[in-house]
């Protein structure tokens, strides 16, 4: 594999983490507009309280890896999706101040105020990152110059919009699960009941999205079905999907969040290996896509990035699963509590 | 308006208002690893009490920061993409690192700091305020990297219609990284210091807590002290010096030598106006700036007029900047060296018009920094990357005036709330006071 491949996979493997952990972050946001009185969304906040900030440096990361190993896409993608990534920011601002502006005034107005910009600030970046993957799934309008010539309107194209209301579905489902393993009672048996009610949606929706997405772009299947790894994801993703109901029924949440986690890595990871090598394909001609090779860094920039990469990653790793840990068991609230 | 003119705009308005954050949030976290140091080494109920008072203004300065700094990190790419295009290979190396070396550490161990309190053992709680400082710090470092490549591009060659990396080690210390970082992160030391004297003098002046605010004040005078000092020397004294050797520019824009020539003047103070290029109103020591710059009174120093046109900065902003800047550093030397001195006497409780000084004084080494990124900002114009590329063919050629207007209002009104929000907060925290002893 070439250092361009491994920049492709590694870039793939940051999104994942992204949507795995910020997804249960939108989730648990989502959720909590359906919150009955304010002890159950005080709950809500708290339960990703402590680490919703260290999910949201993946995406952070993310945006520098894709800066660093391919300009011309990140260039490219985020002057084209100019509008959208501008609300998807004004999402994402509103989010991170709510956590603490909300507990600092004692008026339910103000507070109430905060509920909304936290439960809005995490449903619209949830369908915004599914119509973003659409729009790279379906192609955007590139011209053989590696110019965007969309509009904004364009982005939201039937088959995009499918694409983020299967996002919204997910990453609730996902947020629900990891809600009932931070809590008890009512409030967990709720959330058991709406991660089954998602799952079925999901299901649903997965099976209109793929087969739309088989029409509206074939060229995605035609490589990646010859490659061995597309079974494994198949496999993984559709076992996946059968086990998560009984484990949900079982009242299973850690394992059940670990099995929708793999769900949203499954998913992506099929959808990394039927883009590859093209990053983001052109729906003008598919020969002016943007692929790892016509835009990515010099391979001097590649290699370095890819040892910073292999000395810092480690060291992430380890000490945020030392946090999460810390960090395991129910919610409580106390003195120090958002 | 232009599309040009609009991200210029968009991009000065959503750094200066998020660089007002990141200096506090360092300079507090390093002042909190002092504080917390303390409660956990000698035991005392006190300053634990301290490092919540302030751990609760980091947590709100820093979510602000994170909130605005994101944008910052897109906005490459949205706004200036054929500037991201041309630097990609370099640009982007430092802003990846910064967030697998930095971002990672502050935030997990910010999450642990703020929640951990009861969950972890005290050393590890210490623990992990450092590691939200030394975060902070590292942060700061890959920033200032990225920026400095800017200033004085270095470890590269143009190739394929970009710059092309050569030597990593050579782009990232490249002629000016190492000092404008330690002049950058003094500076945020100094902010921090300010912002804990500044609430400290306000709880005394009050007569809450007057004890632990005290004890606060007396940590944070000595730290602005130490960091105020070495501000101007050698770190400010020494930026100067790397300015007038690789921007020559630059460096005749902000010191005001509008015509080249030998022993140049210092000058204190002075009405700058533009056209054409001239001082009025001047205080100034003769031969001061070239034996500053470059160790000889009878050193020549290139003037304006030595430039051609096409590339000299803006005069007037870039001079006002630098001078005000200068003038506020000049001021905390006093300040702090002054309290120091009271301090000694035991008389800083007493001397009632200096604890109100400091009070109004907090935001003054934020609009330091302010004026100080102005100065670099400002004064490389009219290059994005000296020398190399043109901020007027840097922008993005598919976004129109239309979408960045739309932006630069939607973040202009959410800044304003935020703005007035964060104030608003931080004012009624302090009112609270420190949380009693628990009984």
């Amino acid at each position: 594999m070439d250092l361009n491949s491994v920049w492709f996979w590694l870039i793939a493997v940051l999104i994942i983490g992204y949507a795995i952990l910020d997804g249960f972050d939108f989730g648990v946001g989502i959720l909590s507009l359906f919150g009955r009185d304010e002890k159950e969304r005080r709950i809500h906040v708290n339960a990703i309280g402590p680490v919703w900030d260290g999910n949201e440096v993946w995406l952070i990361t993310g945006g520098g890896a894709l800066f660093a190993a391919f300009p011309a896409v990140y260039a490219t993608v985020f002057s084209g999706f100019y509008i959208a990534l501008m609300l998807l920011l004004a999402a994402l601002i509103f989010r991170a101040v709510s956590f603490e502006f909300r507990n600092k005034v004692d008026s339910p107005a103000w507070r109430h105020a905060w509920d909304w910009a936290f439960g809005l600030g995490s449903t619209l970046p949830a369908i915004l990152f599914g119509v973003a993957m659409g729009n790279i799934l379906h192609g955007v309008p590139i011209d053989a110059n590696g110019n965007y010539l969309g509009t904004f309107i364009g982005l939201l194209n039937p088959y995009s919009i499918g694409v983020g209301v299967l996002s919204l579905v997910l990453f609730t489902m996902h947020g629900a699960i990891y809600l009932a393993t931070k809590t008890d009672g009512h409030l967990r048996d709720r959330c058991q009941k709406w991660a089954t009610h998602l799952w079925m949606d999901y299901v649903m929706l997965y099976i209109i999205i793929t087969m739309w997405t088989w029409l509206a772009s074939p060229f995605l299947f035609k490589d990646s079905s010859s490659k061995s790894m597309f079974y494994v994801f198949i496999i993984v993703l559709l076992g996946s999907i059968v086990y998560l109901p009984i484990l949900l029924k079982a009242g299973k949440f850690n394992r059940a969040f670990l099995v929708s986690s793999l769900i949203i890595a499954a998913m992506l990871g099929q959808m990394a290996l039927s883009l590859y090598p093209r990053l983001v394909p052109s729906s003008i001609d598919l020969n002016d896509s943007l692929t790892i090779y016509n835009s990515s860094s010099s391979l001097l920039t590649l290699q370095t990035m890819l040892v910073i990469a292999l000395i810092g990653i480690p060291i992430v790793l380890v000490y945020s699963i030392c946090i999460h840990y810390v960090f395991r068991g129910k919610v409580e609230i106390t003195e120090e509590s958002y | 308006m232009d599309a040009l003119l609009l991200a210029r705009l968009q991009f000065a308005f959503t750094i200066g208002f998020h660089f007002l954050f990141p200096p506090i949030s360092i300079g507090l976290a390093w002042l909190l690893v002092i504080m917390e140091g303390l409660g956990w080494r000698k035991n005392d109920e006190m300053y634990v009490r301290m490092g919540k008072f302030f751990g609760k203004m980091l947590a709100l300065t820093f979510a602000v920061g994170v909130a605005t700094g994101i944008v910052m990190e897109f906005q490459f790419g949205t706004n200036w993409a054929v500037y991201s295009k041309f630097v990609g290979d370099i640009f982007g190396a430092p802003l990846a690192a910064e967030g697998i070396f930095a971002f990672f550490l502050e935030s997990g161990f910010l999450g642990l700091y703020l929640f951990g309190r009861n969950k972890v053992s005290k050393g590890v709680h210490w623990f992990s305020i450092l590691m939200v400082a030394l975060g902070a710090t590292i942060s700061a470092f890959w920033i200032i990297v990225a920026n400095s490549w800017q200033q004085t591009p270095a470890g590269y060659i143009l190739r394929n219609g970009r710059a092309e990396l050569t030597s990593f080690y050579d782009a990232v210390f490249n002629p000016s990284t190492v000092i404008r970082y330690l002049h950058t992160v003094d500076a945020a030391l100094i902010a921090g210091a300010f912002f804990v004297t500044g609430i400290a003098a306000y709880l005394i002046l009050k007569g809450k807590e007057t004890e632990l605010a005290y004890r606060a004040m007396k940590i944070a005078v000595i730290f602005g002290f130490i960091t105020s000092l070495l501000e101007l020397m050698p770190f400010g004294h020494e930026h100067a010096k790397q300015v007038a050797r690789t921007q020559p520019e630059k460096f005749a824009a902000l010191e005001g030598l509008y015509t080249s020539q030998s022993g140049a003047p210092l000058v204190f103070f002075a009405v700058p106006f533009t056209k054409p290029p001239e001082l009025k109103a001047k205080m100034e020591m003769p031969g001061m700036l070239s034996w500053m710059a470059f160790g000889d009174v009878n050193a020549r120093i290139k003037g304006i007029n030595e430039f051609s046109p096409e590339n000299i900065p803006p005069l007037w902003l870039t001079f006002v900047s630098f001078h005000n800047m200068v003038v506020l550093g000049m001021y905390f030397i006093a300040i702090s060296l002054y309290a120091c001195i009271q301090l000694r006497r035991k008389k800083l409780i007493e001397t009632k018009w200096l604890l109100h000084l400091f009070v109004w004084s907090i935001p003054l080494p934020l609009a330091a920094c302010q004026l100080g990124w102005i100065t670099a900002e400002v004064g490389r114009q009219p290059w994005i990357v000296y020398g190399l590329l043109r901020t007027a063919d840097a922008h993005s050629t598919t976004v129109t005036a239309g979408e960045i207007g739309f932006s630069i209002i939607l973040f202009g009104l959410i800044y304003l709330l935020l703005g007035i929000l964060y104030i608003y907060i931080l004012v009624r925290e302090v009112n609270h006071g420190p949380l009693p002893v628990k009984m």
